[in-house]
């Protein structure tokens, strides 16, 4: 074919229903950032007096450090609350993710009340959980327990499910048509296969279960957070900023640490 | 050409004593595509048996259809003395349990130690976390599990992750499971289909000699000429899903079994 010929249009052409529906989506976006989104003078008249004189920023430094041994025992049990949360989380979330699995599922009824549960437990989002279980057990670490076990259990539980539904089947197979049963094809073929999967989805749910443990303190639910918000209400601004440096150092430690643990297990 | 071969003064009749294995009218058809078309045969015990037939000739389907991995649409199977398609799901379970099965690709954990995988064969006999993990199992079962390792000559490889083996040694360790198994007869479905001409001669010679050392019987899928000939005693011929072959191997001729390989080779 010689060139010149051959005319090959510049944009793909594209039908009616497409075009609308980018219109739609642009529309969308522009009209959300409109609604909602702060004014530029506004974000300037903040950013103004974020760095005045006598602003947040100024008030913030230095550091307030003398409350530091109550600060500290708080942020233990952040720690503790985010790690009893996550493990909690995890032991639970594998019965549900085998139940989510169509080959390991005894039913497809059971499969779906499985998905359905993890599905639940994953779209509320872990604050809403906390209020549930302050109401439920009352204000302090245990409510933040169980809301950050029920927000896992949504999280690991999909993902241990898509692992286990990627996972190789000839192993499975090769149990299955030696008459074994379907624990033992879970313990000995799926599980080791999955593991460096469910190594990863543990150690980033422990990463978000410290993260997400700060926040759940705002509402009640223990933890450092607690703290936080009586610095801000009571404007200690610079007791504030020596808990969120010693949040971001606990934060920075938990996602090194997981780093490190991953690249020796995976 | 297509008239059946099968040699009249050799076949079987089921009634014989010492059949494992009677197949009588076994069809199965995929969305109305006719895969296996009214299979008759049996096999004796202690006997290797080849399955012959170009690809797409109903050899994988048929195997998988005897232990009931893929439901047959008709037919009948009595096999080890049991009417393999009433069986209840547990019985079903019980039966598989005395059959060993080779595949293609040796299905073995790759994360897992070679002693880990063949320890997983005793779960034909026994259930539970000893049956699962090479850690907690019972010292016999160990011992019996390096045993069946040595048998395949991979015990100096018994700690050694299977993925780290080569495609040859990666198929023993398969066999050495299926030992484990103690199984009463062998379905083996190209054993040496994924291997190099060399590895894959060394496994059908170590699948075939166990076989005839435990006095066991072998069905075996074969794709490559010179194996049907070397390491089966019968051969069975399928074509467009039906037996067109039932002979003994001694006194076969390679030309008369050309036509099963002509896809193949």
């Amino acid at each position: 074919m010689a060139n010149g010929t051959v005319t090959i249009p510049r944009f793909e052409h594209r039908s009616i229903g497409e075009y609308i529906g980018i219109v739609v989506v642009l529309a969308l976006v522009v009209s959300s950032i409109a609604s909602t989104a702060p004014q530029l003078d506004a974000l300037g008249r903040g950013i103004e007096r974020l760095f005045a004189p006598s602003g947040l920023l100024a008030q913030m430094f230095p550091p307030d450090i003398s409350r530091i041994d109550r600060i500290s025992l708080k942020l233990l049990e952040t720690l503790q609350m985010a790690v009893a949360g996550a493990a909690l989380g995890l032991i639970f979330a594998v019965p549900f993710a085998i139940l989510a699995t169509d080959r390991l599922s005894p039913h497809p009824l059971v499969r779906a009340a499985a998905r359905g549960v993890i599905a639940l437990f994953r779209t509320i989002p872990d604050l809403v959980w906390a209020i549930f279980f302050i109401i439920m057990v009352g204000l302090g670490p245990a409510a933040g327990v169980l809301a950050i076990m029920v927000d896992k259990i949504g999280f690991a539980g999909r993902f241990f499910a898509e692992a286990m539904e990627e996972a190789d089947t000839g192993p499975q197979d090769a149990l299955r048509a030696i008459g074994a049963s379907r624990m033992g094809i879970i313990f000995s073929a799926v599980f080791p296969a999955c593991l460096p999967s469910f190594t990863a989805t543990s150690l980033f749910a422990l990463e978000k279960a410290v993260r997400g443990s700060a926040a759940l303190g705002l509402v009640g639910a223990g933890g450092i957070g607690v703290d936080l918000k009586v610095a801000f209400d009571l404007f200690n601004y610079d007791e504030a900023l020596t808990i969120i440096l010693m949040l971001f150092a606990l934060v920075m430690i938990v996602e090194q640490g997981s780093s490190w643990i991953r690249s020796k297990l995976i | 050409m297509n008239a059946p071969l099968r040699a009249a003064a050799t076949k079987t009749d089921p009634a014989l004593a010492g059949s494992v294995l009677s197949v009588s009218q076994l069809a199965k058809s995929f969305d109305g595509r006719i895969v296996l078309n009214g299979l008759d045969f049996t096999v004796k015990a202690g006997v290797a048996t080849a399955l012959i037939g170009a690809n797409g000739s109903g050899k994988s389907t048929l195997m998988k259809c005897l232990i009931r991995l893929i439901e047959p649409s008709t037919g009948r199977i009595e096999m080890l003395g049991q009417d393999v398609l009433s069986l209840s799901p547990r019985g079903l379970r019980a039966f598989r349990a005395q059959v060993g099965v080779v595949w293609q690709k040796h299905n073995l954990v790759p994360r897992l130690s070679a002693l880990s995988n063949v320890v997983h064969g005793v779960q034909a006999r026994m259930s539970g976390p000893r049956a699962w993990f090479q850690s907690l199992a019972p010292d016999a079962v160990r011992a019996e599990a390096l045993d069946c390792l040595d048998r395949v000559g991979l015990a100096d490889r018994a700690l050694q992750r299977v993925d780290s083996l080569s495609g040859g040694q990666q198929q023993r360790v398969a066999i050495a499971r299926m030992l484990m198994q103690r199984p009463r007869i062998i379905l083996a479905d190209e054993p040496d289909a994924s291997l190099d001409p060399q590895s894959g001669e060394e496994v059908m010679r170590l699948l075939s000699g166990l076989a005839r050392q435990d006095g066991l019987t072998l069905i075996i899928i074969s794709h490559r000429m010179e194996h049907t000939l070397e390491f089966s005693d019968h051969i069975l011929g399928l074509q467009q899903g039906k037996i067109v072959m039932d002979r003994p191997t001694p006194g076969t001729d390679a030309a008369l079994l050309r036509r099963f390989f002509e896809h193949q080779e």
